[in-house]
């Protein structure tokens, strides 16, 4: 059984100027013990993807259509009870930057607690003994849960939030750059420390980032997305060395190589589409260098190219792989 | 907070006491007229009166001089002596604040309940009728002139309708058969004043709530709060108000520490025995022990309440703690 499958998600945001399109027909699965990246440009509908598993878009976003299916529920249809119910319990999120998403004024051990004596029906005693458990397995001090978010450093409150994110032993967990405002250093570390939960507690990992490096060393498969669908998806392997889709080639070659010369990486040029508008043909056109005419009429189908990598370009099989 | 903070934060306010009563000195002394021209007006005072009463209130002597004086007195806890009530500046005052900390005070503690609940409401239910609603309320009550408001209140509730009194604290020549009775006469001549008072302050408290509360919706740990499967009513108790608060509880200091001052137009309007008319009166006559005993006072309670708030600030913010 899958663990999570999206199908064809719609989500839209109804603004004073129109409906805008922020997920449009977004599909991929997760398995038991998996990771999945999920990459893009700033505003390509990443985190909004993410909120709509747990339903937890602001006021003005709906699900228009498609399906989340957590193992075969679809959570698209719960009433809000029940989907409340299942948020942190089933599917439990570490948010950006993580330098606010702790409450300033709440002991971290209280914070984790809370969920703990909701979803759990624990004691407060029992619930602040679990917050020790897992500040130990994110390799702190126990006794730190005693403490305010202020008296911890970023790499530390990304790890109590970790913590807390695993305070109900989730399915899935989603990281929405959980690793941003942090160093590199600590960055590792938070990825190395997230790899190896996910694999020793068999969850599904959803990894979003703008960051294609940190992807490579910690997913098992990598979504791109650009303008509210995913244009590529595959493994690693796919995405790097059989690269089909001309934005993943560019975002590729967007990060600096250390080792060869000093050259800034070329940057895409142009902005993304915007979403309130019709898009006729495909997204990416005005900003690509491999266009072709039908590119202008009619918009890429997503194309199996063998096993699971799929890329939505009709020019997929020619997009050259060196950098 | 360390005892060491809290000394601290003690001798900060002693001087700023200090620095105060310096400037409050000066002040009423370059402030045009003096308190002879009132005595002047009287067509039986002859130059002899006039000299012996400056002598009385030591105002032949040169400024300086006054100056030290002054401060002498004050040490040893002698405010003065008012130059229209012939009486100690300290029992005047006294007289005085009982009244005023009953009517502002009551209308401080009606105005914080009833504003921080529609700012609360008003956030909660940002966009929707209730939102305008209270929002066009506060804004009104806001910027209306508080001695405008007053009388409209008079001629509403005493002229027409007549349910209460126009002025004072009590009926005049009134004898009291029982403690209670006393009360409700006491309840029914504060009931006006309270309210126009209360009606001013709602709206700066509802406007602050409103944008506080807004601000703290918005953060990431109320989305977090949701993302683990809290109901919108426990994260606005356990995790929003707190946070909302913080900034609230340092506009409620600023303005209990004026509750003291009281509130020279209402006090005014309705003939209030409180500090606030005394303060007019006093400046109508330049009653300076007067004055600058009203203005000690004052000092003293802004002062106080600050000291007071910075406490309580770093019991609820555990920011400010260390």
């Amino acid at each position: 059984m899958t663990l999570l499958e999206v199908k064809n998600l719609k989500t839209y945001f109804d603004t004073s100027k129109g409906l805008y399109k922020a997920v449009d027909g977004t599909s991929f699965d997760l398995d038991y013990g998996e990771a999945l990246g999920l990459v893009g440009e700033s505003g390509c509908g990443k985190t909004t993807c993410a909120l709509s598993i747990t339903r937890l878009l602001p006021k003005e976003g709906k699900i228009h259509g498609g399906e989340i299916l957590l193992e075969k529920t679809d959570l698209v249809k719960l009433n809000d009870n029940e989907i409340r119910s299942r948020r942190w319990k089933d599917v439990s999120i570490i948010f950006q930057g993580s330098m606010n998403a702790l409450n300033p004024v709440m002991k971290v051990g209280d914070q984790i607690a809370e969920a703990v004596i909701l979803h759990e029906k624990a004691s407060k005693k029992e619930a602040l003994k679990r917050a020790e458990e897992l500040f130990e397995l994110v390799e702190m001090p126990s006794k730190r849960i005693n403490n305010y978010p202020h008296e911890f450093s970023g790499g530390m409150k990304q790890r109590a939030m970790i913590a807390m994110a695993l305070a109900c032993n989730p399915k899935v967990i989603i990281g929405d750059e959980p690793t941003t405002a942090l160093d590199v250093m600590v960055q590792a570390q938070i990825l190395n420390l997230l790899e190896k939960l996910r694999k020793e507690l068999k969850m599904g990992l959803i990894l979003i980032t703008h960051d294609l490096s940190i992807l490579a060393e910690t997913c098992d498969k990598i979504a791109v997305m650009y303008a509210g669908k995913i244009v590529e998806i595959g493994t690693i392997e796919d995405i790097f060395e059989k690269t089909a889709h001309p934005y993943t080639q560019r975002l590729i070659s967007c990060f600096p190589n250390v080792g060869k010369e000093k050259i800034l990486p070329p940057a895409i040029e142009g902005v993304p589409p915007n979403l309130l508008e019709p898009i006729k043909g495909c997204s990416f056109y005005p900003r690509c260098h491999m266009g072709i005419p039908i590119c202008l009429e009619v918009e890429p189908e997503s194309r199996g190219l063998g096993g699971k990598h799929f890329a939505a370009c009709h020019r997929s099989g020619e997009v050259s792989h060196e950098q | 907070m360390t005892r060491k903070m809290i000394v601290r934060k003690l001798l900060y306010a002693m001087l700023t006491i200090l620095v105060v009563l310096v400037f409050n000195y000066i002040l009423f002394r370059v402030l045009p007229g003096n308190p002879l021209s009132m005595m002047m007006r009287n067509p039986r005072a002859t130059p002899e009166t006039i000299a012996a009463v400056k002598e009385f209130y030591g105002l032949d002597q040169p400024w300086y001089l006054q100056f030290f004086t002054y401060f002498k007195h004050l040490a040893q806890g002698d405010l003065g002596i008012s130059f229209v009530y012939k009486a100690p500046v300290a029992d005047v005052v006294a007289q005085k604040i009982l009244p005023t900390v009953l009517m502002v005070g009551l209308a401080e503690i009606v105005a914080i309940v009833v504003g921080i609940f529609l700012g609360i409401i008003a956030a909660w239910k940002r966009g929707t009728k209730l939102d305008v609603a209270t929002l066009s309320f506060s804004l009104v009550t806001y910027s209306v002139p508080t001695f405008w408001l007053g009388m409209i209140l008079v001629v509403l509730f005493s002229v027409q309708l007549k349910i209460f009194p126009t002025s004072g604290m009590f009926t005049p020549g009134k004898d009291f058969a029982t403690t209670a009775a006393m009360l409700q006469d006491l309840f029914r001549h504060l009931a006006l004043p309270v309210l126009t008072m209360s009606l001013v302050l709602i709206g700066q408290y509802a406007l602050t709530m409103r944008n506080t509360l807004m601000d703290v919706l918005s953060e990431d740990y109320i989305t977090t709060a949701r993302a683990k499967g809290f109901r919108e009513r426990y994260i606005l108790k356990k995790h929003a108000l707190p946070n909302a608060m913080l900034p609230m509880i340092t506009i409620i200091a600023i303005n209990i520490g004026f509750v003291v001052a009281g509130a020279i137009q209402v006090e005014t309007i309705f003939s209030w025995p409180g500090l606030g008319r005394l303060m007019y009166e006093a400046l109508r006559a330049r009653d300076y022990p007067l004055l600058q005993g009203v203005f000690l006072l004052v000092t003293l309670s802004v002062v106080l309440a600050n000291v007071l708030a910075d406490i309580t600030y770093s019991y609820i913010d555990p920011r400010v703690r260390n």
